[in-house]
């Protein structure tokens, strides 16, 4: 029989076993499947590599990839490069975390309980809302379910959204709305912001959301002060997508009246990784608390009255809710959310704000460099860690040169916005040092019109 | 375990202490207000922890010992496969070629993780009998809902806008009912017969020209094949329905029957299970979705192709159902199951089946004695108890799950699936030895001799555990959900 180092059972536990089933072979144990479907043979796939021969190989396929770190990027657009503090990785490595199912039995998970009630405080604080849950899958799903919270809390079925929104979530948005009946209205922008105008004329009893980001896809603060009046006209919804670094420095949402805050906690100590696994988060007023989608850890007391914590309100969710339940989301990302925590904890009140306040700085540099030789800024008004230049050339084109130089370049808005053909969306975070911001403005040299 | 209570970060911050080393700043300094307008500059600081390094490495290790995962004993949980989280996985899923890539690079600097997607896809398509495969879902239920909104796209391309009834056993689980709630879809619920298996007459009655689907875990969540699983297909497909497979159970079946084979038309995995992506505490998981020919057009886009040598990424798919999530998928879920996949290879994945399929019969017949069991037959990777003998006594599931905790084990799965009293759902998996099983074996007779005996010890328990029984009442009526300063 097949030995292999994840499968401790020897031929003898095998006959020992078989005897105690009280069959003669293993294959007396798969007769309930009709002879029809039972499937012959071994599947047609790879076979199996030693532990040293399949890491060599992974690790050469890993490397046909241009990675941040060998690489300077430049390249944001809802993922960023930022600094991990290296003791993240360690404490996430605890297998006690990391081998773990969700917390169903309190008495022996009180570590990750506790660390999700510590997650769940600390989004607070920065949204500047009451409750937030313990995790989303990304960002993008998490303003999907914010939509599908308003609309169910309202009993509207019509969303307002920015198309200074981040593209991928407004499409997962948009999947999620065709699920539920939903109508989406895309709201323009001008100058990069949400055009008020514009969102004033949609406005109606009929809205039950109205979604900003903030600072939104193109790096721009959204005015959320003109805007919230705006949303709650009508007795919707106000809904704000935020980057929760940058809410080291910006007023948080909660504070202009947001009702739901959402986002992607990837920027806390959480690597890039193709796209995912990232962090959602989903922070709500106290008066939505009972509709949030997803596991919130509550604090309690044992029966000696010790401080312990549980899952709870538990009957909002699928496995008690089933088809009434608020959301279908039972996986989340808890370990992720445990990163996060930790980076937030590594960096602290202080180290927070001056994050944020690096990557604000570093940026305004970078765009005072690119005007000195020429460039286009497209928008002008306040920002974050990203600002849109205007080139002469396709940016894919602009981009596969800048990668022979060992630079990842901007992200192409002309591949969402039509209008801005040959504009390129550019991140600066705390990790690109002057040197870089100086090189990569003369690599693109007179890439400008 | 760690006995001391951990205080909150919060409690044991100190102003001015710091746990980070950032860069320094090369560029010129200015007020911010230079930058950005007043009302948007934030006045009250987010109340965050201060503190060092050190604090924050003791800190979590204390959590961490107050924690139960695989890794620290056995973990039976039915229905959610905690088998064993190899280590080599947490590797390559750290190699900065894969760890540290940006899902908006451009294409061509990024065939190796397109390489891996691919052959992945092509892993799952051979073990699923599929034609074609997502790996865009996070999790289990958020691919639940990716299929279910391409079988609803599918009738709804076919005219069949009338199809919203989503037909599902009473054993399924809470996300099956949920999902075509958000699809849109309207659930049926089909009955169990005396043998746990669904009641074909009651499916019969049920199927019609409003049938979008049936799903269907298979083994059921009662740890039993669906022996008549063809004839169900000819039910469904017969009123013009499609075959969902819930592929939370896929554990069971690897080398012996593929959903494709049985009829399925769409089907989920979770990556997180099966395939060894550790669970997290909670996730991430990764929640891949198979499907048929006649479904391909309906997928989630972007789809992942292979023009000669070289990968890309295909958006244009007029029929898709859209986007179901930012970029492609939990990446670093997928490359951890791939490496699983390449690790076993075939005869490994049989081995998979085959002794976890034996280790759950063999504790079951062990255990039949002390316990009833509701369904006298062969299981696959998991059965269930009903603690109704033990009921009669005063012992409830819960006492017996939670004296179990003062052995040092995780609990079974109890109260669920919702058709069993008393239930216990138990799944030992494939990674676990016999002395293993032998000793927990061991402690769940001599709880029900308890029972008999000395009911107390077993009504009050945990004894040994870091906390008692929490209130979870008083959590739920006056919820705390944040730390608040004193």
């Amino acid at each position: 029989m097949t030995m292999h180092r994840y499968l401790p059972m020897t031929e003898q536990d095998q006959k020992e076993m078989l005897a105690a089933i009280g069959v003669d072979s293993v294959d007396e144990l798969f007769q309930d499947i009709p002879e029809k479907v039972r499937f012959q043979g071994q599947y047609n796939i790879k076979k199996a590599k030693s532990e040293t021969a399949l890491l060599k190989e992974l690790s050469r396929l890993a490397s046909k990839n241009a990675d941040l770190k060998q690489n300077v990027s430049f390249l944001g657009a809802g993922v960023y490069d930022h600094y991990i503090p290296t003791i993240v990785d360690h404490v996430i490595s605890r297998s006690e975390f990391y081998t773990a199912y969700t917390p169903y039995q309190p008495e022996i998970s009180q570590g990750e309980l506790q660390a999700i009630f510590e997650f769940q405080t600390m989004i607070c604080e920065l949204t500047g809302m009451d409750v937030a849950n313990s995790s989303m899958y990304d960002g993008g799903t998490a303003l999907a379910e914010a939509a599908m919270l308003a609309c169910g809390q309202t009993k509207r079925k019509k969303v307002l959204i920015s198309e200074a929104v981040h593209p991928e979530s407004r499409e997962v948005l948009k999947t999620y709305a065709k699920g539920q009946y939903i109508e989406v209205v895309e709201i323009p922008h001008e100058n990069g912001v949400t055009n008020l105008e514009s969102l004033k004329a949609e406005m109606n009893d009929n809205v039950a959301a109205v979604i900003v980001q903030y600072p939104n896809f193109f790096g721009q603060i959204e005015p959320l002060k003109e805007i919230e009046p705006i949303a709650h006209q009508f007795k919707g919804l106000f809904v704000v997508s935020s980057n929760p670094l940058a809410l080291g420095i910006l007023t948080p949402p909660g504070s202009f009246g947001a009702d739901i805050v959402v986002g992607d906690a990837q920027t806390f100590g959480i690597p890039s990784a193709f796209g995912g696994p990232h962090c959602g988060y989903f922070a709500v007023t106290n008066k939505l608390m009972r509709k949030v989608p997803g596991r919130l850890v509550g604090q309690t007391t044992d029966e000696n009255g010790q401080r312990g914590f549980v899952l709870t309100l538990q009957a909002r969710e699928q496995h008690i809710r089933r088809d009434k339940a608020t959301s279908n989301i039972c996986s989340n990302q808890a370990l992720n959310a445990l990163a996060a925590s930790v980076a937030m904890t590594a960096l602290g009140k202080r180290g927070v704000k001056e994050m944020a306040s690096q990557n604000i700085h570093k940026t305004q540099y970078a765009q005072r460099v690119f005007q000195d030789n020429g460039f286009d800024i497209a928008f002008t008004g306040p920002s974050f860690n990203e600002f849109v230049v205007k080139l002469s050339k396709s940016v894919k084109e602009v981009n596969q040169k800048l990668l022979e130089k060992g630079i990842i370049g901007g992200y192409d808005l002309g591949r969402d916005y039509p209008e801005l053909k040959n504009h390129m969306l550019i991140a600066v975070t705390e990790l690109r040092t002057k040197e870089e911001i100086d090189n990569f403005v003369e690599e693109l040299g007179d890439s400008h019109e | 375990m760690n006995n001391a209570n951990q205080p909150l970060i919060f409690e044991i911050t100190k102003p001015g202490r710091v746990g980070y080393s950032l860069p320094e700043l090369d560029v010129p300094e200015t007020e911010l207000t230079e930058y950005l307008p007043t009302d948007y500059l934030r006045v009250e600081e987010p109340n965050l922890p201060e503190v060092a390094e050190l604090d924050i490495m003791r800190h979590y290790t204390a959590l961490s010992k107050r924690n139960h995962g695989v890794d620290s004993g056995f973990y039976p949980l039915g229905s959610c496969t905690m088998k064993y989280n190899p280590k080599i996985n947490e590797v390559v899923a750290r190699y900065p070629g894969l760890a540290h890539i940006h899902p908006l690079q451009d294409e061509s600097s990024v065939q190796g993780a397109l390489e891996l997607l691919f052959d992945l896809q092509e892993h799952l398509i051979e073990i699923t009998g599929m034609d074609e495969v997502t790996l865009q879902p996070a999790a289990g239920a958020h691919g639940e809902w990716t299929g279910l909104m391409m079988i609803r796209a599918f009738h709804e391309a076919n005219g069949d806008t009338q199809r919203t009834k989503v037909i599902v056993p009473d054993s399924a689980h809470g996300t099956n009912p949920a999902s075509a709630t958000v699809a849109g879809l309207e659930t049926v619920t089909v009955k169990s017969n005396e043998n746990g298996l669904v009641d074909l007459e009651d499916l019969r009655s049920l199927v019609g020209p409003d049938t979008a689907a049936l799903m269907l875990t298979n083994p059921n969540t009662l740890g039993l094949f669906e022996e008549n699983i063809l004839e169900m297909a000819e039910i469904v497909h017969g009123a013009g329905g499609k075959l969902y497979y819930d592929g939370a159970n896929l554990n069971a079946v690897l080398s012996k029957a593929r959903p494709g084979d049985m009829g399925f038309d769409v089907v989920h995995l979770n990556l997180h299970k099966t395939f060894t992506g550790p669970h997290g505490g909670g996730g991430p998981g990764s929640g891949p979705v198979g499907v048929k020919k006649e479904l391909i057009p309906f997928l989630p886009k972007p789809v992942i192709v292979k023009n000669g040598d070289e990968y890309a990424f295909d958006y244009d798919r007029p029929q898709s159902i859209g986007r179901v999530k930012p970029y492609y998928g939990n990446f670093g879920i997928n490359v951890r199951a791939y490496t699983y996949i390449r690790t076993m290879g075939p005869d490994g994945l049989q081995a998979v089946t085959e002794n976890a399929v034996i280790n759950a019969n063999y504790m079951m017949r062990r255990l039949a004695e002390y316990y009833d069991l509701p369904y006298d037959r062969h299981c696959k990777h998991e059965f269930v108890l009903s603690g109704k003998r033990q009921k009669k006594l005063g012992v409830r599931t819960l006492d017996i799950a939670k004296r179990l905790l003062d052995f040092g084990y995780h609990p079974p799965t109890i109260y669920f699936p919702l058709n069993v009293e008393e239930c216990m759902m138990i799944e030992p998996t494939e990674t676990e030895s016999k002395e293993t099983l032998d000793a927990f074996i061991d402690a769940m007779i001599q709880i029900a001799k308890e029972t008999e005996e000395n009911p107390e010890i077993v009504q009050e328990a945990p004894h040994n555990t870091v906390i008692k029984r929490l209130d979870e009442t008083q959590a739920a009526r006056k919820p705390i959900l944040k730390y608040q300063e004193a």
